[in-house]
């Protein structure tokens, strides 16, 4: 029995020592966006040695960052004009030369717009089969995922002899951004530029408000509003918590907030401390995207609400008269 | 003028509550509503919308799956395809066909029937992967436009708005291209009765995947799929004050 125990650590060991993981960072040229920070976190759970790519027009800020990530070995930085706009034509040759070089067995990257665009096109070029937004690591090739917008817990394991995955950050605590010292190495080097597409501009919503999927609190509004000028209730609220505004994909359809405001299936997945759920019903759609929130509020003035079966506190009253006041007593 | 090939998916209708199969190997199916998948309707409406506006000459909706996918593709004709092309896989094959199965089908098809433009809805509501477009794109060497929320052709190719997480972004890609569409994308039409009829008249071939010379062995094993863990019930308070004390329990301000 000891003789078997041994050789099972044995063959553990060498398995270990087989495994390592590409994370392709998410930057904006300016700073990483701390997804990063939950995707090496998967990326360690897989076990074995963490690189982290870095390509864009300027990698200073986040290449810096990432090497100081505890547990990142090595970062791989890939400065080129032909990165400008992260276009996914660009950058999947690059991740496929930093592939060919390394023979990582995982590739991995944050299930946001960046990663989801970006990955399954990598996954095609390696004749693999992508893994979208795991929300758990069971062992090197088998991983937990949703399906049907939250509803079902699929494990899957790969066949494939390259994983490559996105990682839904708020199931993976951030890895710790300081301690780490991996070094740091220029990327292999070829000609990424592409003819195929051409990033024209971006047009952000500025917002002093933390970040919708990394924030601790979150206040978001639904139909129930009635306009978007109506969302200053929540805004007045917000700056109470210090909380991010989210909403639903019926106040987004609306016109009362941007697009990138929505929580749900199809929009952002959060799960936050706090979620204050405001003129929102709670369907299937927009459970999937908050119901992993560790507190939920609704308020609500139909008590036969969807949310209510969800939420751990609930406030049956009409949201004009609640929230200001709720606003008052904070 | 350019030739559109539009995916189109069958799948669970996205008002059913889905329950999970006894067997814990995926959910039940057998007598449950189905329809044409959200976001392959907007993109249906989209290709259709081109062809209004005489920037294609032709569009050919197709769907990868079990006999009953044929019923997508008449929904699709009913809105304004022009005709379908039904890949049939069934059984356990299709329980295990992913994007790199039907993205590979796609861009055969692609290349077989000279679209200049393939529309793919941005994920399925069944399986959430939001992958094929990407792949199918990937398989052709062509420019993907993926989470697409306006669509503009132009001289050169076409000008596209994409849904990111911080807002939107315009990029411009060269045709042929693969696209996905997102929710705002557009709001589809509703197949009027006399369409309806129309469509069935509409043609609709069948091939297999084995015609095309795709290989769909599965990449993956189902370990199992189980009901997400149950939330604990709450509470109702009467009032905002009674609210905000159990804020304060909580530690939450």
């Amino acid at each position: 029995m000891f003789a078997n125990s041994s050789r099972n650590l044995l063959r553990t060991s060498i398995f270990h020592r087989c495994k390592s993981t590409l994370v392709v960072a998410e930057h904006n040229n300016e700073a990483l966006n701390p997804v990063t920070l939950n995707t090496i976190a998967a990326a360690k759970k897989i076990g074995g040695d963490v690189t982290v790519l870095v390509a864009g027009t300027k990698c200073g800020p986040a290449s810096e960052a990432v090497a100081k990530v505890e547990g990142v070995a090595k970062v791989l930085v890939a400065e080129n004009d032909a990165f400008k706009g992260f276009t996914p034509e660009s950058l999947t040759p690059l991740v496929l030369a930093a592939q060919n070089q390394f023979k990582f067995t995982h590739i991995l990257a944050g299930a946001t717009a960046f990663g989801k665009n970006v990955l399954p096109r990598v996954a095609a070029k390696l004749d693999v089969s992508p893994i979208s937004e795991i929300i758990d690591v069971k062992s090197e090739d088998t991983f937990v995922r949703t399906i049907y917008a939250g509803n079902a817990v699929l494990t899957l394991r790969s066949k494939d002899p390259v994983k490559v995955i996105t990682v839904r950050g708020t199931n993976f605590a951030p890895a710790a951004a300081t301690g780490g010292s991996g070094a740091v190495e220029p990327a292999p080097a070829g000609d990424y530029a592409q003819s195929l597409t051409e990033f024209v501009s971006q047009e952000l919503t500025k917002s002093d408000r933390p970040e919708l999927t990394s924030a601790k609190v979150i206040i978001s509004g639904g139909r129930g509003l009635k306009s978007g000028d109506n969302f200053k209730l929540l805004y007045d609220l917000a700056d109470k918590f210090g909380a991010a505004v989210g909403a639903s994909r019926a106040a987004v359809d609306a016109g009362y907030v941007p697009n990138d405001l929505q929580i749900g299936q199809t929009g952002k997945i959060v799960a936050p401390d706090l979620y204050v759920a405001v003129g929102i019903s709670g369907a299937i759609q927009h459970l999937a995207g908050m119901k992993d929130s560790k507190t939920i509020v609704a308020i609500n003035k139909d008590p036969e609400a969807p949310i209510f079966q969800v939420a751990d506190i609930g406030l049956v009253a009409d949201l004009f008269k609640a929230v200001p006041e709720l606003t008052g007593k904070l | 003028m350019s030739r559109i090939l539009v995916g189109v998916k069958r799948v669970v209708d996205y008002a059913v509550k889905v329950r999970v199969n006894p067997e814990k190997t995926g959910v039940v199916t057998q007598g449950v509503k189905h329809s044409m998948n959200p976001f392959d309707e907007i993109a249906v409406e989209e290709a259709v919308k081109m062809k209004e506006k005489k920037l294609a000459s032709e569009v050919i909706a197709v769907s990868i799956g079990p006999s009953q996918s044929q019923e997508v593709i008449r929904t699709a004709l009913a809105m304004g395809a022009d005709r379908g092309i039904h890949v049939e896989v069934s059984g356990k094959e299709y329980d295990l066909l992913q994007p790199i199965h039907v993205s590979k089908i796609l861009a055969k098809l692609a290349l077989e029937e000279k679209a200049d433009l393939v529309i793919l809805g941005k994920q399925a509501i069944d399986d959430d992967c939001n992958q094929t477009a990407q792949m199918t794109a990937a398989v052709l060497d062509w420019p993907q436009g993926t989470f697409c929320n306006k669509i503009e052709k132009t001289d050169a190719g076409l000008t596209i708005t994409r849904e990111i997480d911080g807002g939107l972004e315009t990029i411009k890609t060269k045709v042929p291209a693969v696209l996905s569409a997102d929710l705002r994308l557009n709001t589809p039409r509703y197949a009027t009765l006399p369409n309806i009829m129309k469509a069935k008249k509409k043609p609709l071939k069948k091939v297999g995947a084995s015609d095309l010379g795709v290989d769909t062995n599965p990449r993956i094993d189902i370990i199992s799929v189980e009901d997400p863990p149950v939330r604990q019930a709450g509470a109702i308070v009467p009032d905002v004050d009674a609210l905000v004390s159990k804020l304060k329990e909580g530690g939450h301000c």
